[in-house]
């Protein structure tokens, strides 16, 4: 079956990928700016196509805990928000992370702190690759810079999630939330009717009975379960990392940058170009696992390396881990919801020059 | 006539009056001389045996004294954070409609911090069985005030007994949840004596059979005890519950099916 091209926003375009991924269930809350992937998945009524369950939930813990008891049941679960609604679910991301359990969850990201305000921003960047709820644990975090990505992201994300059986966390933003951009969708593909042996569906007499739970009493046992889930951690970056390159080959200047700032620093990139100024940018795709690897080999040759961020500078930290002093590195950023502008970025870049 | 002349006599699978549910582990109960839990654990293995339904069950255990309860029961669980069981088995029934679907829940659990989860679910109707403990206190923490803990009871935090004017009123989540459309039954028992648990154990089975039917969401509250909690022997801890807390907490059905639309087929089956 060819691919089929559309013209949707990023929202939708998630929404639309997560039924023809074969997505078992949604369960969301409403939330600008991502209302719409719960309204495109109630229009869309996949149950009647695919089987897939849509339910809007009566708040987002509520919600993030019906991921919780699907994922648990082997099935593909997924529920969306935005930064004040992920905060509410961090509990349950906890839980899901000390349970082992395969799912997806979308953040649109929104300025804060407090309710902040319903603009693009990239300030959950801490929240959602340093852990975000109590415990060690980490999501695999994925970072689109299109609608494309948020499309393809998903599918992704479950292979991942089931790979790991870790939860994965798409890091969008509200300016990728809501854009339109051209997408092309994957066909259909049919719901997985097999489920992991570790699921509870009922005991049979084949088998022992299952038990999903974060809880361990004895210290020593919970040490090797964490031991265990850090393990994970481990092949992660190993194996998962993640990035994108853009006219790094000569570059005496480095920007790093995901998302919606990774196509502001690509325009910045061009324009320093065109006044005989280095530059390039490296895009992290995954935000954990860091690309901290490629990030210290490129470092080497750079003058100067600036983390561009929607933020007050979060991901800078881990750019300068990955850096570990062989060069300066500074963040630029605007916040509040503010994206910043290439001729921005480039005047920041050449006042480092 | 024969005479009985010992134990191998008597231990014939023919004399057999009672037996350890097949359902329950041989793991020791975590729980109290006296406390309620053990008996509410027994009925319902007992029912998910005699009713075949071990490799269809998926039960959510609370967070709480019965946090443990997948350690008792030879069946597929999952632990859920405090207060959102109601939540965990929404997805669980949605995903796997023919199974059966039930939480298990404290006061504190069910009550406070799970309220909202608890009204919604049973809201939406979903079809599973919430079995909620209310013993009026939070056991496992310690005995502090629940938010079904009776006026003038007291606890570690209402140690003056509790003052309805600065700690609020007792919640009687029960007689709000048999208000709801989505709920086709609710019910109030308790297992403190023999009567009382086979009541108990009828109204498991009757949960069975309608979440069968898929008539909305069941709801049997057990009033228990707290024996270690209340600062009581088990016998009287009974007596007190019997004394105050059914007073408060009346025993019998809040809700019952207005008919039950199979049953003449049932009947000719």
């Amino acid at each position: 079956m060819e691919k089929e091209l559309r013209l949707m926003k990023g929202n939708e375009a998630i929404a639309e990928a997560a039924i023809r991924a074969g997505v078992d269930a949604y369960f969301g809350y409403p939330i600008t700016p991502q209302s719409e992937i719960l309204e495109y998945l109630m229009e869309a009524n996949p149950y009647e196509k695919t089987g897939m369950v849509v339910l809007q939930a009566e708040s987002e813990p509520a919600a993030i805990n019906m991921v919780y008891g699907g994922a648990a049941c082997g099935k593909k679960v997924m529920t969306t928000s935005s930064s004040p609604g992920i905060s509410l679910m961090q509990e349950g991301i906890s839980y899901i992370a000390g349970a082992e359990l395969p799912c997806l969850i979308v953040n649109v990201v929104r300025g804060g702190p407090g309710l902040g305000t319903i603009q693009p921003s990239q300030s959950d960047y801490f929240q959602a690759c340093k852990g975000g709820g109590h415990g060690d644990y980490h999501l695999l975090v994925l970072a689109p810079a299109s609608v494309q990505e948020m499309a393809d992201f998903v599918e992704l994300a479950f292979d991942l999630a089931f790979k790991y059986r870790n939860p994965v966390m798409i890091l969008s933003d509200g300016a990728i939330g809501q854009m339109m951009e051209k997408v092309y969708l994957k066909p259909y593909r049919e719901r997985e009717k097999t489920l992991p042996e570790w699921a509870t569906t009922g005991k049979p007499p084949t088998r022992e009975r299952n038990i999903i739970t974060s809880l361990n009493l004895d210290p020593y046992l919970h040490e090797k379960h964490n031991q265990k889930i850090q393990a994970k951690y481990r092949e992660m970056e190993k194996n998962e990392v993640r990035f994108e390159e853009f006219q790094t080959e000569d570059a005496e200047y480095l920007f790093v940058a995901y998302g919606t700032s990774a196509r502001v620093c690509q325009k910045a990139v061009q324009l320093a170009r065109t006044e005989g100024i280095k530059a390039g940018l490296i895009r992290p795709i995954t935000l954990y696992p860091f690309p901290s690897v490629r990030i210290n080999e490129l470092a080497g040759k750079m003058k100067h390396i600036i983390s561009v961020e929607m933020s007050a500078g979060q991901m800078v930290e881990d750019v300068r881990l990955a850096v570990n002093g062989q060069t300066e590195v500074t963040h630029f950023g605007r916040m509040g919801g503010v994206i910043p502008t290439p001729e921005e970025v480039l005047e920041d870049l050449k006042s480092k020059i | 006539m024969k005479v009985v002349t010992g134990d191998k006599d008597i231990i014939q699978p023919e004399n057999l009056v009672y037996k350890r549910s097949s359902i329950l582990t041989d793991k020791q109960f975590s729980y109290c001389p006296g406390c309620g839990h053990g008996t509410a654990h027994r009925i319902l293995a007992e029912v998910i045996e005699e009713e075949g339904l071990q490799p269809v069950t998926v039960g959510v255990c609370p967070v709480g004294c019965s946090v443990l309860m997948y350690d008792f029961l030879d069946i597929d669980m999952q632990e859920a954070a405090h207060g959102r069981a109601p939540a965990l088995a929404t997805a669980i029934k949605r995903l796997l409609p023919d199974r059966f679907v039930f939480t298990y829940q404290g006061d504190g659990d069910l009550a406070a911090i799970g309220t909202a989860e608890t009204l919604h679910a049973c809201n939406r109707g979903e079809n599973i069985l919430i079995i909620f403990i209310n013993n009026g206190i939070y056991g496992m923490t310690g005995g502090q005030m629940a938010p079904t803990t009776i006026p003038g009871m007291v606890s570690t935090t209402s140690p003056y007994g509790r003052d309805v004017k600065t700690m609020g009123n007792p919640l009687k989540i029960t007689e709000l949840v048999a208000m709801l459309p989505g709920t086709c039954y609710v019910t109030r028992q308790s297992v403190h004596t023999p009567a009382a648990v086979r009541k108990t154990k009828k109204a498991i089975k009757k949960a069975v059979e309608y979440q069968k039917r898929n008539m909305g969401t069941c709801f049997i509250e057990i009033v228990s005890n707290c024996p270690s909690g209340w600062r009581m022997t088990p016998v009287e801890a009974n007596k007190w519950m019997e004394e105050n807390m059914f007073k408060f907490y009346q025993p019998g059905d809040l809700k019952v099916p207005p008919e039950e639309p199979e049953k003449s087929k049932d009947d000719n089956e």
